[in-house]
């Protein structure tokens, strides 16, 4: 089809007028675009309140949307274990008899570490949760990982609270609104975490990709020691994560670190638990060592 | 002769009746906010995989009726999006508003439409939108390789005609006379 005659505006005034202020409110709206990004890139917290009401008003859909998405996976997952069933059956009643015997191990090692611990005087710092919560949405269509938590500073969540679910890290609280909170997931470019291997404590620190694997860096550069599928766990060095969270699994090695995949995909997991920010105890302050010692 | 029948009751239907208003003038609107948002609610992605659904319906809209939404749509239309894309506050905004400049500055230019016209075109527009989201976010802070995006363009490439199908129908349903005529 010929584009229509009537959109040449020919010699009519109006028709023309019409035309001009039709491009100028598009660039308007242009300018208007470059002078917000400016702003949100000098001053990336300028907006986190607008977008926190809006993700608070959104956020009842969204936790019906989030429900319909459990109940549409456990469908497909059900029709597959069908199929699967028989063959599933007696790889469990296999891996059954193995996790007894090494439960029995590790109620051994676990009485074993509490009676050390007793002797050392250690604490146990259990009962950390702030809250259990769904993942209701996420940014699916940018290059940046946010989800939006479905639990917000009612419920207690604060800013750079880490969150996890039971299979691992899943990231931590960026921005608390009312009724929700902004959260950088692990496979965010921006999220650096401080973890180790979870045998020996290797050190390295895990970086999103972008494309939904992780980077572990080796802080001790020389002969890479990762093999393939070590796990890395968090070491909790510089607070906030909890040391041990386990947080991926190495796939695939380079030359000064490794590619890894992440533990517990977000999109598999139901609820997600809020964990207080986690602090090792602060060194004794320099004034009160010289006090003491004078 | 129950089709016919069917149809002369769609017929009689519509005697008498007109399109809302509201409707005609305000469900593309709704459509593209929309989009911008219910796409987010399907999964927890770990990877930028899903189409921006909201730039899609926009282009889509502005190539089946241009002229409904106005130049300026990309104004308010971005600054609900970004309240959710998860892009810099504005991203959506500019790119947005440069979209419909020069969307319709190449439909002015194009003597002939068809559907690879059309689609060649939403093509070059969508591949600059998510390349540009990708410059934008990284210039913020991020650090995405440029072939995270790979599987995104794909899909959105893929599924605009599908969007422009499903435009082309909420366009039928804008203009579905119901409101009685008094």
């Amino acid at each position: 089809m010929a584009p229509p005659a009537n959109r040449r505006s020919g010699f009519s005034r109006r028709a023309q007028y019409s035309t001009f202020f039709q491009y100028t409110a598009g660039v308007m709206g242009a300018v208007v675009g470059l002078g917000l990004l400016v702003v949100s890139i000098v001053n990336p917290d300028a907006f986190a309140t607008l977008r926190s009401a809006a993700a608070d008003l959104t956020e009842s859909p969204a936790q019906a949307a989030a429900g319909t998405r459990h109940t549409a996976r456990s469908f497909v997952e059900e029709i597959g274990g069908f199929f699967q069933s028989g063959r599933e059956n007696a790889r469990l009643r296999r891996e059954l008899v193995e996790a007894k015997v090494r439960l029995v191990q590790a109620q051994a090692t676990e009485a074993e570490n509490k009676r050390l611990k007793q002797l050392l005087d250690l604490q146990e710092d259990e009962g950390q949760t702030i809250a259990y919560s769904r993942l209701v949405s996420s940014t699916g269509s940018s290059p940046r990982r946010f989800a939006i938590l479905g639990a917000g500073s009612d419920r207690g969540v604060a800013k750079g609270m880490p969150v996890r679910s039971q299979m691992g890290l899943v990231g931590r609280v960026l921005e608390v609104g009312l009724s929700s909170a902004r959260v950088l997931l692990i496979t965010d470019t921006e999220s650096v975490v401080p973890v180790r291997r979870s045998q020996d404590g290797v050190p390295a620190f895990a970086q999103g990709n972008g494309d939904g694997t992780i980077r572990i860096r080796l802080v001790n550069l020389g002969i890479n020691p990762l093999r393939k599928g070590d796990v890395m766990v968090t070491s909790g060095s510089g607070g906030l994560y909890r040391p041990g969270t386990p947080l991926a699994i190495v796939t695939e090695l380079l030359r000064d670190g490794a590619i890894a995949r992440v533990l517990s995909n977000p999109s598999n997991t139901d609820y997600v638990v809020v964990e207080r920010a986690w602090a090792p105890a602060p060194p004794p302050p320099p004034a009160a060592i010289e006090a003491g010692e004078s | 002769m129950t089709l016919l029948s069917g149809n002369d009751t769609v017929v009689r239907q519509r005697i008498n009746r007109k399109p809302s208003r509201i409707i005609a003038s305000g469900l593309p609107w709704f459509i593209v906010m929309l989009g911008s948002l219910v796409p987010n609610w399907l999964l927890i992605a770990s990877a930028p995989v899903l189409p921006p659904l909201g730039f899609l319906i926009f282009l889509a809209w502005r190539q089946v009726r241009p002229g409904l939404l106005p130049m300026w749509a990309g104004l308010p239309l971005g600054l609900f999006e970004d309240l959710f894309s998860g892009s810099p506050y504005g991203t959506a905004v500019l790119l947005w508003s440069l979209a419909a400049i020069v969307l319709n500055d190449v439909e002015n230019r194009l003597p002939w439409r068809n559907f690879l016209t059309e689609w060649l075109v939403a093509i070059g527009l969508i591949v600059g939108y998510i390349v540009l989201c990708l410059g934008i976010s990284n210039l913020a802070g991020a650090s995405v390789p440029v072939r995270a995006t790979m599987p995104q363009i794909v899909i959105s490439v893929m599924c605009y005609p599908l969007v422009g199908r499903f435009v082309a129908l909420m366009d039928r349903v804008r203009l579905t006379p119901f409101v009685d005529m008094r």
